[in-house]
Parts: C-alpha cells; structure tokens; sequence
C-alpha cells in the first residue's frame, strides 16, 4: 500500500472574477511521476506555485509528505522546483549552484562539496562543477537544474515545462533522459505541461486541466484509449471529432447523423437521448483503409472517400481523406507494412473503423456545429 | 585607385569631423589646464617673476599638519556619505525597479528627479532655510516640545552628509535601477525555492548581480562628493574642512596657485587611488562597471 506525497483537497485559487483552479481535488502516490496536461491559460502554473508555495490558495488545503502546507513558505517547503527557463544562478559555477541548498541547510562546506560533486556525477556532470553555467549546453543545463533539487532530497520535485526552451531533438531526447533520472531517484516528479505527448511519454499519471479543474485523471492508457470528456479526447492524441445529432442507439452504441447526412456509429459515454447533439472521436489509427471492400474488416460499416492529401512523416505517416458524399475531412494513420505507399491525392478510397472504439459525448455547449 | 584613396581619406576626415568637438573639450578643458597645473605645482617662487622646480608645494601640505588632516577628513567624509548614498538609493531602486510595475515605478523616478530641475545653489539654500536656527525645523521642534530653545542644526558634520547625500541620490538611483531590472525574477524565486532566505538572496543572488551598478553609482556618488565645494561650504561653513575649500583658498584668497594646483593634483590622486582600491576589493574591472551603466 503505498501513501500520497501529495494531497490536494478542493484547493481554490481565483483572480479577480476568474477562478484560476477551482476546487481542485487529487493526489499523488510516493515515487510516481504525474503529470498534469493542459493548454496555456488552464490553471496548471497556477497550481504548481501553489504547491511551491509561490501563490497562498484562496481556499482548499495541499498537504505534502502528510503534511498541511498552510502558511508554510516556499523555502521552508519540502519541495523544490525546476523552472521553465531553468533559473540557474550565472554568478556561481555549476557546483556552487548544486551546492546552494545544502549551504542553507547549513551543511558544512566538506560534505557540501562531497554531495554536490555526487550529485553531479550521477547526472553525468562529474567533471563540470568548476565550470561557469554559461559554458554548459541546453541539455546539460537542463540537467544542473534537476541535480540542484534533487540534491536536496526533496519529498517531491516540481517541474515547470522543463523542455519548453528546448530543440526538438534535444526535447526528445531530454525526456527519456527525464524518465530515467526519475527512475534512478524514485523521487515523486510533477510535471506540468502543455505537450500532450511529454505526458503520455513520461507520466504514471496525468491529470487533464481545463479551466481550474481536472477534466479526467488516469493513467495516460486511460486518457488515450478511454477518454471521459470530449476535452481530453480532442486535446489528448490526433482524433477525428464529428458533429452531430444521435439519431439511434443500439446497446451502447450510438448513432450520429452530422448536419449534411453522414452517418456513422460510436460508443456513447454519458447521458445521450435521441436528437441530442453529439461529439463523436474516431482515432486515426483505428480506421482501416482499402481500394476494395473485401481489404476492410468484415462487419463494419464502410464508408467511401477521396484522398485528399498524404501526411507523410515516417512511422506517423497519414492520409486525409475526403468522405464521399459530404466532402469532411478525415484522417486516417498509414499502415506500416508498405501497402498504401502508392496511394496518390484524388484516388478514390474506401474506410472503415470499428464503432467500440470510436466515442461520442453529448456536445459541450457552443461546440455544435464546429468541426476541430 | 585613386577614387579609393580619396574615400578613405574622406571617411577618415568625416571621423575626424565627428570627434573634433570631443576631441577639443578634451584637449583644451582637460588636458591642457592640467599640464599647465602639473608645472604649476612642481615650482616655487624664489623672486617677483622667478620661479626654480621644486618640490616644496607637495612638501608643505605633508609638513602642515592642517592640510593632511582636511585631505584625510574630505575622504572619510566622501566615504561615509557614499555608503550612505548606497543605503538609501537601494531600497529606492528596489522599489522602483522590481516592486513597482508601470506607471507607479515611473513616477517614483520623476519624484527623484524633480529635485535637479533646480540649481545645487538653490536646493542647498532651501536646507540652510529649513535648518538654521530661525529656520523651519528647529521652530517645529520647538513647537512640538522636543526642545526647550531652537537649536542650530546647520554647521555640523551630519548636515554636510545630509546635503551631500541629497545631492548624489539620484546618481546613485539610476545605475542601481539598470542594474537591478536586468536581474531575472525567476533567480529570487529558485534562490527562495531551494531553501534561502531574504537576507541570504541579497547576497548570494542580488548584490552579486548588481554588483556592477553598485561599484559604478558608487565611484560617480564618491568623485561627485570628494570635489563638492558648495555644499560642505554652505552646510558646514566655517568648520566643513572640505579639501576644495582649501584648493578655492590658495587660488583665491592667498594667490598661490602653485601651492593649490598641488592639492589639486593631491585630490586627484586620492580619488583615483580610492577607485582603484574600491575596484580591486570587490573584485571588478572598470571597463565592466562602466559598461553596465
């Protein structure tokens, strides 16, 4: 049975008129990397300076290590942040920066050295610590900024979209460096982004933010593959989102006929009466492409179309397709055995996807009729 | 070939053209009196119109006990008001620099810098009004109890810091703003995160990022200060012992250039040396410091 390093409970934070977060409820198990993903302007900065110790809740309670963090300040806090522009101090050299916190813990200057040069070693920055922090490349920089926390042995390490700054190959590479540190320390990690595929990638879980709340929090398979709200299914992952009105139910599958006539099925998820508007996801990868019917799986409905354009990018190769009757656009993963490769725009095609692994939610007010 | 000599040599002669004002100022407000007073200070008057080199300007101001005690005074003076600058224009700067946001941070600037629409002689007067005895405060004093009879508080040695103090404020303001506005938030915040305190952040983080703005509003605030005349004069009358006084005193009243152009050159030397000596404590470069402000 494990504890929670971090408790939220129904924590508030509003801004003149605008609640920043809203009655934020959650927890955080010891040693897991979670993650909460949103857009700019959801909230999530909001939290983590709160959790920091930046920002006071307006009400709610955070407790850390089982600890109430009311009226206790940042530097008291048993937390330590990684900042988005990483703030690494260029008047001291790379150990002097590891070794800051140890110095205010009043850490004497022998053992100080001895653990900050450790530190350095195990982030692979052994021979680094006389070196001024302006010498340093990104990734390395990146990696001085966990070492200064980590040193700390903090009950929890917050990190402000650490790889925001980043080229995207250093990015990509920056995570599963990321992953391992977090594997190597067992330090609880929160990570706040708004990069859906730097929480898929690295996280245990995720919490979807959305206006100052948690839209869905889950695993990252859960928000992929079992999406609660429409939110989390458009923002997290490359979805096809369809408009429309549910026309029928059959069991849990529901019915959509958009505007112009297209009709396809969907699993329904919360409550749906006949002629609601919906908003209905079929995942790119789920939908089956091929020039004759006998290509497609047996026993789902088949839809015709053109191809419109081919996305090529490698293993996530693409092609968009128009549907026949109602010129939409749909989007559908290429297989990557080959077969498509000759695919040009303009031919006709014919698709189809599985109606259980597609979803469909009644419309959020003032989405009808709005295609993503 | 031709056309590009005479570019170049058109080019040259515009830079030249650019420079000549600077240069001129230089050469004949500068360099010029000052090789004149160098001669000046290294001879002696043995007959009406006959001069020898000597060194016996320099040697008085050693031998008359009078003259080195002003000179070592004028310093310590220069000193202390300096300091004293720096401790009241840093909470000002902070303020101005990174609490206030705007509009606010600019008025406070404009608030510092409506003293100086008016002359030195005009500001240092209006303190004489406020502090003689006849003179606003000690009245108030007065009034309020605190004193039984108005008191003089002008001609003392905390008058002339006041006024000297007043004088320099806003040269020390404005490098400390510039130097303090560059400084990144995040950094306060990092320091604060990973377990520092407020006095802690001021010197690890701050002061060693203002470092250059402090050392450059310093040297101005000291030079500004070791060569007042007016103020010490004004302020501290008779008992200011300001070393420019003594300079203004044989040029003036005794007519001995030779002997005023040495204590010139004496306090020239005194605050270069003081420069250097604040520049090698704090471990900084002049061409640094002046970049930076």
């Amino acid at each position: 049975m494990s504890t929670a390093d971090l408790v939220a409970d129904a924590v508030t934070k509003r801004f003149a008129d605008h609640a920043a977060v809203n009655a934020l409820s959650f927890s955080v198990e010891r040693g897991s990397f979670f993650s909460i993903l949103g857009p700019s302007g959801c909230g999530k900065t909001t939290l983590l300076r709160m959790i920091a110790g930046f920002i006071a809740p307006d009400s709610g309670d955070i407790a850390i290590g089982g600890r109430s963090m009311r009226d206790v300040p940042p530097n008291r806090r048993p937390v330590n942040m990684v900042f988005q522009q990483l703030a690494l101090f260029p008047m001291m050299s790379v150990g002097g920066n590891v070794a800051f916190g140890l110095a205010r813990r009043g850490v004497a200057r022998a053992e100080r050295d001895r653990r900050s040069h450790a530190m350095l070693e195990r982030v692979g920055l052994g021979s680094s610590a006389g070196k001024r922090v302006d010498e340093l490349s990104g990734g390395q920089r990146q990696r001085v900024a966990i070492a200064r926390s980590l040193v700390l042995e903090p009950t929890l390490l917050l990190l402000d979209e650490p790889l925001g700054a980043l080229d995207l190959k250093l990015r990509e590479h920056m995570k599963i460096e990321l992953k391992q540190l977090q594997a190597a320390f067992g330090t609880t990690f929160v990570y706040i982004t708004h990069d859906q595929s730097e929480a898929l990638v690295l996280s245990d879980h995720v919490g979807v933010m959305s206006h100052g709340s948690f839209e869905q929090l889950g695993t990252p398979q859960d928000l992929y593959y079992r999406p609660q709200t429409p939110f989390v299914a458009s923002f997290v992952g490359a979805n096809n989102r369809i408009v429309g009105r549910a026309t029928g139910r059959d069991g849990a599958l529901v019915e959509i006929t958009t505007a112009d006539g297209w009709l396809i099925r969907a699993r329904g998820l919360g409550s749906i009466g006949a002629g609601d508007a919906v908003e209905g996801f079929v995942r790119p990868e789920t939908a089956s492409l091929g020039r004759q019917a006998p290509e497609l799986p047996g026993g789902q409905p088949s839809h015709a179309g053109t191809v419109q354009s081919l996305l090529f990018d490698g293993a996530n190769s693409a092609v968009l397709l128009q549907e026949a009757r109602t010129r939409r656009e749909f989007r559908i993963a290429l297989p990557q055995t080959g077969q498509f490769s000759d695919l040009r725009p303009g031919e006709s095609v014919l698709f189809s996807f599985d109606p259980e692994r597609a979803v469909c939610f009644p419309a959020r007010p003032g989405a009808a009729g709005q295609d993503a | 070939m031709h056309s590009a000599v005479v570019t170049r040599w058109h080019g040259r002669l515009s830079l030249g053209l650019l420079l000549a004002p600077a240069l001129l100022w230089l050469a004949a407000l500068i360099v010029l009196p000052h090789v004149d007073l160098a001669v000046l200070s290294f001879r002696v008057r043995v007959g009406p119109r006959d001069y020898v080199a000597s060194l016996a300007q320099y040697k008085t101001f050693f031998t008359e006990p009078l003259y080195w005690h002003v000179f070592v005074r004028t310093a310590l003076m220069s000193v202390a008001a300096t300091l004293l600058t720096l401790l009241l224009a840093f909470p000002i700067a902070w303020i101005i620099a990174k609490l206030q946001t705007g509009r606010a941070g600019s008025w406070l600037f404009i608030l510092c810098l409506i003293p100086f629409w008016v002359s030195e002689t005009v500001r240092t007067l209006g303190w004489m009004i406020l502090l003689r005895e006849s003179g606003v405060l000690p009245s108030l004093l007065v009034k309020l109890g605190l004193t039984a009879v108005p008191v003089e508080l002008l001609y003392h040695d905390a008058t002339i810091l006041v006024g000297l103090i007043y004088t320099s404020l806003l040269f020390m303001v404005i490098p400390l703003i510039s130097s303090l506005e560059s400084l990144d938030n995040s950094l306060i915040e990092a320091a604060y995160d990973l377990g520092a305190g407020g006095f802690v952040i001021l010197r690890t983080i701050v002061i060693p990022h203002a470092a250059p703005g402090i050392t450059a509003g310093c040297i101005v605030v000291f030079m500004l200060t070791l060569g007042n005349y007016l103020t010490p004069t004004l302020l501290g009358g008779k008992n200011s012992q300001w070393f420019t006084e003594q300079i203004y005193t044989q040029f003036i009243t005794r007519f001995n250039w030779e002997q005023g152009a040495a204590f010139g050159f004496l306090l020239l030397a005194l605050s270069t040396a003081m420069v250097v000596i604040g520049l090698r404590i704090t471990g900084q470069r002049f061409g640094d410091v002046m970049r930076r402000t």
